[in-house]
């Protein structure tokens, strides 16, 4: 599979202070990558980056694409949504505004591209909230009219910054069945706190905590297993500590 | 009552009135929903010193006023994003900056400045046929850009990060926006005045949004809404005999109390708390 960003020895940081340093990641078209890590070790600095919300202090991020694209197209869930609740926009809107691109911002959308959001919204399961206010949803109903935002257009990199939460249960599992389906079509990157969770569906995991450490399932090798005394084939480290069980596949 | 369209003044005041309701519907949505109604009293305080330097320098106070707050709302929108100092401090520095800059002009102006008060509070009467036609050519430029481009400027107001993300060109939407809001202020100190001009922009939107959460509906009730306020206030202030600015702002105070009211009602006679 085609690797779609490579990140070389990037440092950021916001106000004078260093929160990531020396981070190297190749993405893959096909990745599904956990990422987890304590609070403050930057894991959503590591995705603004890639966002390119955030600029590299040193090092750089390169998007890699076949149409020769400068940018990528990444559909992202951010961690907390601080927009206004009382905005005046409906759901709808929000998930038709994930298709917004420089070349259509004058343009209506055509009835295709509605259609599609009302498809989005039932594979969320709020099919026919379409044309409720957004500040109406309860929180677990507007992280899935957010995610469905950041999918409808899909994106070659889907983002999620602690997707599970403010969502029940019953959707969390649903939630990572989505994405495992969409992982078909697209590379997914998604932080969570609950590496238990994630590892039942990630391929790779990630401990970002100032530096990164990862490693690809495709480089484990019986020494590796060893020196992390992890049995399966998702391998974590770094300061957390932490251990990933293979029988926590549903 | 009829008399009163055969004055050129009314008529004037009338078409003021229309064009008004038209641009502060439209500015004042976008101004409410992003909650950037502090920023709109920074600017408006703020124009107050071009209307002092107009008055110094014998041009047009208007013209001063159109400078200086253009000036101050870019200098809002890029001291809040590029410099580490709170937006309200920033804000309330060019707020004080501008009335005191004013002050200072007026004061060392020679001889007397004797329409202080109606750049103040406003006399919608006073409005003159050149106004009408700055208004005409605003008003046309705000409707035309909101016509083209409320895709983007719903986009951006509701979550800019997204917006970035999805490469939209934010920082210059602002600039314009803001720009706009600037403008809007100016057209209608001689409607409402300095003081009162927030008004226009805030309460009939407040009004429509008590009745819509849609964007493109709270615009059209809030020129309805603003129109309605204005025509009234105007009618009050002729037959009472109060200054029409302040007579305007109460009247949409009352529209906004009587529809919060009446909603509540319908709310609670429906069994909804």
């Amino acid at each position: 599979m085609k690797k779609i960003v490579e990140i070389k020895n990037m440092s950021a940081g916001y106000n004078g202070q260093r929160v990531l340093k020396h981070v190297s990641l190749s993405i893959f078209g096909n990745d599904f990558i956990g990422i987890i890590g304590p609070n403050g070790g930057g894991k959503t600095t590591l995705l603004k980056v890639i966002l390119g919300l955030v600029k590299p202090w040193e090092g750089r991020v390169e998007y890699l694409q076949s149409d020769g694209n400068k940018k990528l197209n990444i559909g992202y869930l951010p961690q907390q949504f601080s927009a206004d609740r009382k905005f005046p926009i409906s759901v709808g809107e929000v998930v038709l505004s994930g298709l917004l691109r420089r070349r259509n911002i004058v343009r209506s959308y055509s009835k295709d591209e509605r259609d599609r959001a009302e498809e989005v919204l039932a594979r969320m399961g709020i099919g026919g909230l379409s044309s409720k206010a957004f500040g109406e949803l309860s929180g677990g109903e507007m992280q899935k009219a957010l995610l469905a935002r950041a999918i409808i257009s899909s994106p070659q990199l889907l983002l999620l910054d602690e997707p599970n939460t403010y969502v029940d249960q019953v959707f969390e599992s649903e939630l990572f069945d989505i994405l495992e389906e969409l992982n078909k079509r697209m590379a997914i990157i998604v932080v969570s706190h609950d590496a238990g969770m994630i590892s039942s569906y990630v391929k790779t995991i990630a401990c970002v905590n100032g530096e990164l450490h990862y490693h690809p399932s495709n480089e484990i090798n019986n020494e590796i297993l060893k020196a992390y005394n992890c049995p399966i084939d998702l391998i974590t480290h770094g300061t957390v500590p932490h251990r990933v069980l293979k029988d926590h596949k549903k | 009552m009829a008399e009163l369209f055969t004055h050129e003044f009314f008529k004037n005041a009338l078409l003021a009135a229309v064009l008004a309701s038209i641009s502060c519907g439209v500015i004042g949505t976008y101004v409410v929903s992003r909650r950037i109604v502090f920023i709109s009293g920074g600017i408006t305080h703020a124009s107050f010193g071009g209307i002092g330097i107009g008055y110094f320098l014998g041009v047009n106070p208007i013209l001063g006023a159109a400078a200086f707050a253009v000036i101050s709302a870019l200098g809002i929108e890029y001291l809040t994003k590029r410099i580490e100092i709170r937006n309200d401090s920033v804000i309330a520095m060019f707020w004080a900056f501008g009335m005191a800059t004013g002050i200072i002009f007026v004061y060392i102006t020679p001889g007397y400045a004797p329409n202080l008060m109606s750049f103040l509070f406003g006399n919608i009467l006073t409005v003159s046929a050149p106004d009408i036609m700055f208004m005409v050519i605003l008003t046309a430029v705000i409707v035309l850009f909101f016509i083209f481009f409320i895709k983007i400027i719903l986009f951006i107001s509701f979550d800019e990060e997204f917006a970035r993300i999805k490469n939209m060109p934010c920082q210059l939407f602002n600039y314009i926006l803001i720009g706009l809001v600037a403008l809007t202020v100016v057209i209608n100190i001689k409607v409402v005045g300095i003081i009162l001009v927030l008004s226009l922009l805030t309460i009939p939107q407040n009004i429509a949004n008590t009745l819509t959460m849609n964007y493109k509906k709270i615009i059209l009730l809030a020129v309805l809404f603003g129109f309605i306020g204005l025509v009234s206030g105007l009618l009050g202030a002729f037959y009472l005999n109060i200054p029409s600015g302040a007579s305007i702002v109460f009247t949409l105070v009352i529209m906004l109390a009587i529809v919060k009211a009446v909603k509540r009602l319908i709310i609670y006679s429906r069994g909804i708390k």
